[in-house]
């Protein structure tokens, strides 16, 4: 548990004059379950797309399993172990559920099987998922809950060694948060690190053990939920006073 | 001697030569750059206009620059359509916006066609006093020629980019069209609704294509196909120049216009179809924000 | 098991039919009706590996066919080559020019590799104007060999030694050959890991990125893929025409119908540019004889917009109850 799986060292990103992420430092340790919380605007999906490599960092460097991220494709770090799913869902729409599966795993983690051990590789994740009897489905009909789903579920076919999942709550219901929730914390039981950014704070609060906050670019705190919670910082960046 | 008066005059043309490909840009800028439609059918529209220009000229006698100023507000209206047309079925869907750019290469293969159905293919010229001559100085033995009409196309370029620039920049209308591109959101808060904005953006653009149709037929006589051969020019402008900025686009309409008129006075004129590719392709490759680009282009 | 190769019985089916047709006296306007038809779909088939599989659109079709066709003839002018060697330096050089422009614009957003692609044929045409080894602006007549030979065998005799009496039923075999060959390339990926990377590509690039999907690689692999069977098309032309100019070779309705084709065929499978140029290679066969080619190219033009606009699913989409 002590060794860090991921190491964030003064991360910088500008868009023009606008500074996104102005040195973010952070660590994330193997079997972590890490949250990421700040208002709107503060940099937390430009920090996951800087680890996840659809965007580039202009300073500082990204550390992951002993790996320098510098310079590498968002694909090579996927395979690398390193995979994010999208705040708004974004679905191979003109496939079905398990051929939105078989992507990640035809071109990651089962790459070179056979197809039918490929379908049951993504059987299986759908099983997990509660979502087994949808496989055949076009993606045009699922409900908020079931794209959220469908979205992690993909995302949990590439294998990762630390999945970061962003905003996979917002629009949810009550039951649905915690059912999203479970999920995520039975994967982590599994060995999986997770990186979850949300705006639930009751979520992100039961579900992390160690929690940090962004505002305006900066990292503001960090430590324990209760810690944040309490935290004066968070409450002001939160509240704009 | 002999190469200094050829270089001289070539930057003197390739001055009056981007300040016409300007003309013929900037609506191009308006709405891909800052639109983000990416109007291929834009060249062909300005042809169609110069067509109109002809008509006018021909059948009543009318300057082509005052014809080009009546055709603007037309081509106003037909912009209105053409987006309406263009949100409901793409922009709306939010549909994959390589099908946008195909619905534009249909409308550019109709236009041509029709205008060769009405028109036929040959080469059409207008008549007005500045057409013909030249105006020429002799300066230390040097001889320096510029032909009117490029002469008269440039002023009136100028004219109409400069002013489209300064309104799009100081006018309320030019910040909610900039506010478009970068935050819908932002705007529908401000209480603008933005796709009427865009949709007179859009019409703005199209209408720059009536005065730029009567530049074109005062430059070059025309015909129907010859939209196609400044498809690669103003693209290489708007790119060169960076998708959102307006004066990038004039910046990069006189860099290639003063290329494309070496490239003609050195290695003949039939080369200079390969210069706005050239740049083109360099520009991507090396800077594809351009000079003064903000867009992202991934 | 005849099932399960029904798809390649069909393709022997219709090679055979190919050479069938060559072998009875027909009338000649059927042969070059065919021969633009069969042209239309290795065109077209070859078009929709990169537009219609990944979303990614070529508008310089014309430019690609003609660099092959002006690749076999300056074959033809330096030594004389045959029309196999033809195609693949052709189909090679084209794969190049599509590799070339892929890496440079295909990083970048959908929009400026299109763009890229629409001066292609201006460029090429320019520097073919320029060129006067192989006919610059003027053109270039070709003299096809009387009695070509492949491997020993006497393809062509006009008193009957070979398999086909003229040169135009021989190279209406080849085309046929050839169009069926690029179907089946297309079918191959279409069902394969490519085809499948494409499509995730053209839903999502980002999404398909972070699944691990490489995508600059697949994008790359399918434009000279596409770009190749667009030369071998063209790199046919010189010895089918036997005379070719630049406005012939590089033809903007080329651009135009290897779009429409597909488009209006249906684009996300091998089948529709397939129904796409046969219906509409057919229609305009018939309508430039009947009515008139500019008439033609309207009817072109109108229905590739209504059906982006209105069916861009296509005619298959219909049977698969894809256009909603």
């Amino acid at each position: 548990m002590a060794e860090a799986l991921l190491k964030v060292d003064s991360v910088t990103k500008n868009f023009g004059g606008f500074t996104a992420l102005s040195e973010v430092t952070t660590e994330v340790k193997a079997g972590e379950r890490f949250g990421l919380i700040g208002p709107n605007g503060s940099g937390k999906t430009t920090l996951i797309n800087c680890i996840s490599g659809t965007l580039t960092n202009d300073g500082g460097s990204i550390i992951f399993d002993g790996q320098d991220l510098q310079g590498m494709k968002a694909h090579v770090r996927t395979a690398a172990g390193i995979t994010r799913t999208f705040q708004i869902p974004r679905p191979f729409h003109s496939m079905t559920i398990i051929d939105n599966l078989k992507i990640p795993l035809e071109f990651v983690s089962a790459s070179g099987r056979a197809q039918t051990e490929i379908r049951d590789e993504a059987m299986s994740i759908l099983e997990t998922m509660g979502m087994a009897e949808k496989a055949d489905e076009e993606t045009s009909g699922l409900t908020q809950i079931e794209l959220r789903k469908l979205e992690l579920a993909r995302a949990i076919a590439a294998k990762p060694k630390l999945l970061i999942s962003d905003e996979a709550m917002a629009g949810l219901t009550g039951n649905e948060v915690d059912e999203v929730t479970q999920i995520l914390i039975n994967f982590n039981e599994q060995g999986m690190t997770i990186i979850m950014i949300e705006h639930i704070m009751r979520a992100v609060m039961q579900f992390s053990q160690r929690v940090i906050c962004l505002d305006a670019g900066q990292l503001i705190a960090e430590g324990t939920p209760d810690i944040i919670q309490k935290d004066k910082g968070v409450e002001r960046a939160y509240l704009g006073v | 001697m002999e190469f200094l008066e050829l270089l001289i005059n070539a930057l003197i043309a390739g001055i009056l030569l981007g300040g016409f490909f300007a003309a013929l840009s900037i609506g191009l800028s308006i709405c891909f750059g800052l639109l983000d439609a990416v109007n291929i059918a834009h060249p062909t529209i300005i042809v169609g206009a110069a067509f109109c220009t002809f008509l006018l000229n021909d059948l009543l006698g009318i300057d082509p620059i005052v014809a080009g100023l009546i055709l603007t507000p037309v081509f106003f209206l037909f912009g209105m359509g053409i987006y309406s047309l263009y949100y409901q079925f793409f922009e709306r869907q939010s549909a994959e916006a390589l099908r946008g750019l195909a619905f534009f290469f249909g409308l550019l293969f109709i236009a041509e066609v029709v205008m060769i159905m009405i028109f036929g293919v040959d080469h059409r010229l207008v008549s007005a006093p500045y057409i013909g001559e030249s105006f020429t100085a002799v300066v230390t033995g040097m001889t320096f020629s510029v032909p009117y009409r490029l002469l008269a196309a440039f002023v009136i370029a100028g004219l109409m980019t400069l002013g489209i620039s300064y309104y799009l920049s100081s006018s309320y209308f030019g910040r909610a069209t900039s506010a478009v591109h970068q935050d819908m959101m932002a705007l529908s808060l401000m209480g603008a609704d933005p796709v009427m904005i865009k949709r007179i953006a859009f019409a703005l653009g199209l209408a720059t294509c009536g005065l730029a149709g009567a530049l074109m037929i005062i430059v070059i006589p025309i015909e129907p196909a010859v939209g196609r051969f400044f498809i690669g020019n103003v693209f290489a402008i708007v790119v060169l120049g960076g998708l959102g900025s307006i004066p990038g686009t004039l910046v990069g309409a006189l860099i290639l216009g003063i290329a494309e008129s070496l490239v003609s006075t050195f290695f003949g004129p039939s080369w200079a179809p390969a210069v706005s590719f050239g740049i083109l392709l360099g520009v991507l490759a090396f800077k594809p924000t351009g000079l003064f680009g903000t867009g992202d282009t991934r | 098991m005849l099932q399960r190769y029904r798809f390649e019985i069909g393709c022997v089916v219709a090679l055979l039919a190919c050479f069938l047709i060559t072998q009875v006296e027909l009338n000649r306007f059927y042969y070059f009706a065919g021969f633009a038809i069969l042209q239309y779909v290795l065109i077209s088939t070859a078009w929709n590996i990169l537009g219609g599989y990944g979303g990614y659109i070529n508008f310089g079709t014309a430019g690609f066919l003609g660099l092959g066709t002006y690749v076999a003839i300056a074959m033809i002018q330096w030594y004389g080559a045959g029309i196999i060697e033809q195609i693949i330096v052709a189909g090679a050089l084209a794969g190049l020019l599509g590799l070339g422009i892929g890496y440079i614009t295909l990083r970048l957003k959908g929009v400026y590799f299109a763009i890229a692609t629409l001066a292609i044929a201006i460029v090429l045409e320019t520097f073919v104007n320029n060129w006067d080894y192989v006919g610059g602006a003027a053109g270039v007549s070709i003299l096809p060999p009387r009695t070509p030979e492949l491997l020993g065998i006497t393809i062509v005799d006009r008193k009957g030694g070979g398999i086909f009496y003229n040169n135009k039923e021989w190279l209406f075999f080849l085309m046929g050959a050839l169009a069926i060959a690029s179907v089946w390339i297309a079918r191959t990926i279409e069902f394969g890991k490519l085809g499948r990377g494409l499509n995730a590509i053209k839903d999502n690039e980002e999404a398909a990125e972070c699944m691990g999907v490489p995508t600059l690689k697949l994008k790359l692999i399918a434009t000279v893929i596409s770009g190749a069977l667009m030369g071998v098309a063209g790199a046919v032309f010189p010895s089918y025409l036997t005379f070719v100019d630049p406005p012939t070779a590089f033809n903007l309705e080329f651009a135009v119908n290897s779009l429409a084709m597909p488009m209006i065929g249906g684009t996300f499978t091998w089948i529709g540019p397939v129904v796409g140029s046969i219906l509409l290679g057919t229609v305009q066969q018939v309508a430039i004889v009947t009515i008139s080619s500019e008439i033609n190219l309207l009817i072109i033009g109108l229905l590739l917009v209504i059906f982006v606009t209105i069916a861009p699913h296509g005619i298959v989409g219909w049977f698969m109850k894809k256009n909603k």
